[in-house]
């Protein structure tokens, strides 16, 4: 053999390696998504909150405060657009939180520290349950864009604009799914739910739910300004709008508020590996 | 049974402690959020936080339904029932004693969002006999619903059955005129349905305290609904009790 082709082997046999480390990673994740996929379409009990609000929230907001639309200085193009947003936002975070749900009564019942032995890298178990909150989530968009359409929803924005929309709930979806992973990681039990869910809650309705910014009085009219779902929101609503308005921010904003919520994540995940 | 209830009630910091804390987070946030709502033409009232003060009354009454249907399904699950069964107690003792820790709640979430509606400045119309009709309107409508909590948890056993009446519950509330008088609601189909849902009355009658004074009609509607809603609900709970005790 020569001298290049013994250098080659180790080099190829390198890249067999992490090819192999790379498709166990892919094939664990795919496993716990459609596990927990396959949980959802079995028992439809498990989807059917994360549907039901957002549309409830929808009629509840659009039908019931449209009148708020006229007041002097609202000067937003559509109601029944400018909560939508909220609602498709709203969902994404819930969709993340949810799926926390998924891994709290995996934890409850032995089966997360079951699949943590099995699997070589554990944080692939978490990504499993990470597509599955995607996956569903965009399930519920679909559904509540198509009501929302079909009960008199004006889109202003293009396609490019829906994709920047659809972009933001994408990140808020992972950002928030990350946040549930390192709460339920660190806590592993189904009663910690609510650690997860008031502090979304609380950062959703802080931000200008029912009116732009400028209208809104009080606490709150501070609070919103400092709020990152503030940018996020505001942001989405001028895509649908067609009148894109600080997008760049927005992104940002949610990417950040993603990468350090991963960090949260992983370090939960090490806590749970350490408690075995 | 009453002292039971009410001792379970206290020694479970959860069972008290949402109920308090998530209407009054809600009315913190409606009350700045909506504020602009009061410069509607015909909105009844300067400011929006006396308005919506009658929102987290109903928020309680929907955790009082909670609160005693996953007791007595907690009794139901660890056969507590069963050896009741044995014992001469009529039926509607028992059903009377698991609604007062949810009286005990209630009692406490009127104390509490009167105290912070005063606080941020709300004024109660009715003043001060007012305040007394507003506790007891109040407390009939948490008993009210915390019998058809005592149904579910009777019918099902189940406690995450109960949990499952929670979003229906707060479906009827958010489709009701709770965020904005009926007749400044533009959309015809969602006054329709606030019109239709009970509701509305019951929040109608507690805002009338708070912001109007005075209006028989608002709160013989209010008393009237809840009063009905608790003799439906407790003659259910009642036969289901029969029924479960006979399985037993």
């Amino acid at each position: 053999m020569s001298a290049a082709a013994e250098n080659r082997a180790p080099r190829e046999l390198a890249r067999v390696a992490r090819a192999s480390r790379r498709s166990r990673y892919v094939a664990v994740a795919r496993t716990v998504a459609w596990r927990n996929l396959h949980s959802v379409i079995r028992t439809p009990a498990l989807l059917l909150p994360p549907l039901a609000f957002p549309l409830f929230f929808y009629m509840a907001f659009a039908g019931g405060l449209s009148t708020v639309s006229n007041l002097p200085g609202f000067d937003y193009y559509d109601y029944n657009a400018f909560q939508f947003v909220f609602v498709l936002l709203q969902s994404a975070a819930f969709g993340g939180v949810f799926i926390g749900f998924s891994i709290a009564a995996d934890f409850d019942l032995g089966f997360t520290r079951r699949l943590f032995l099995a699997a070589r890298h554990r944080s692939a178990v978490i990504a499993g349950y990470g597509i599955a909150a995607l996956i569903r989530a965009a399930f519920v968009w679909a559904v509540v864009f198509a009501i929302a359409l079909a009960t008199g929803m004006d889109v202003g924005g293009d396609g490019i604009d829906l994709v920047g929309l659809v972009g933001l709930a994408l990140i808020v979806n992972v950002a928030a799914f990350l946040f549930a992973a390192g709460m339920m990681t660190r806590l592993r039990t189904l009663q910690a739910a609510p650690a997860m869910q008031i502090p979304v809650f609380m950062v959703l309705m802080t931000a200008p739910v029912y009116v732009p910014r400028d209208l809104l009085g009080g606490w709150i009219a501070t609070v919103s300004q400092f709020n990152p779902a503030t940018a996020i929101l505001e942001s989405g609503r001028s895509l649908i709008a067609g009148d894109p308005f600080h997008v760049a921010l927005a992104f940002v904003a949610a990417s950040g508020l993603g990468a350090v919520l991963a960090v949260f994540a992983g370090r939960g995940l090490r806590q749970a590996e350490a408690a075995g | 049974m009453a002292w039971r209830s009410v001792i379970r009630t206290a020694r479970q910091p959860i069972v008290i402690v949402p109920p308090l804390v998530f209407p009054l987070f809600l009315l913190a946030i409606n009350a700045s959020g909506l504020d602009a709502a009061t410069q509607i033409p015909g909105f009844p009232a300067d400011s929006y936080l006396a308005f919506a003060l009658a929102f987290p009354f109903m928020q309680g009454a929907i955790f009082a339904t909670n609160t005693a249907g996953t007791n007595v399904a907690q009794d139901i699950g660890t056969g507590f029932f069963n050896r009741l069964s044995l014992t001469p107690m009529r039926g509607s003792s028992m059903l009377a004693g698991q609604l007062t820790g949810v009286l005990l709640v209630g009692t406490l979430q009127a104390v509490a969002f009167l105290a912070a509606g005063l606080a941020a400045g709300a004024d109660i119309q009715s003043g001060p006999l007012g305040v007394a009709v507003l506790f007891a309107l109040s407390l009939s409508i948490a008993a009210a619903f915390g019998t058809i909590g005592l149904l579910v948890g009777l019918r099902t056993g189940s406690g995450e059955a109960v949990q499952g009446l929670f979003p229906l519950m707060f479906i009827l509330l958010f489709l009701s005129s709770a965020a904005l008088p009926r007749d400044l609601i533009a959309q015809d189909w969602f006054r329709t349905v606030a019109t239709i849902n009970p509701v509305s009355y019951l929040i109608e009658g507690l805002r009338s305290l708070v912001i109007t004074g005075w209006d028989a009609e608002a709160l013989g509607l209010a008393f009237g609904i809840a009063l009905a809603v608790f003799a439906v609900g407790l003659a259910a709970s009642t036969a289901a009790l029969r029924q479960r005790l006979v399985r037993t």
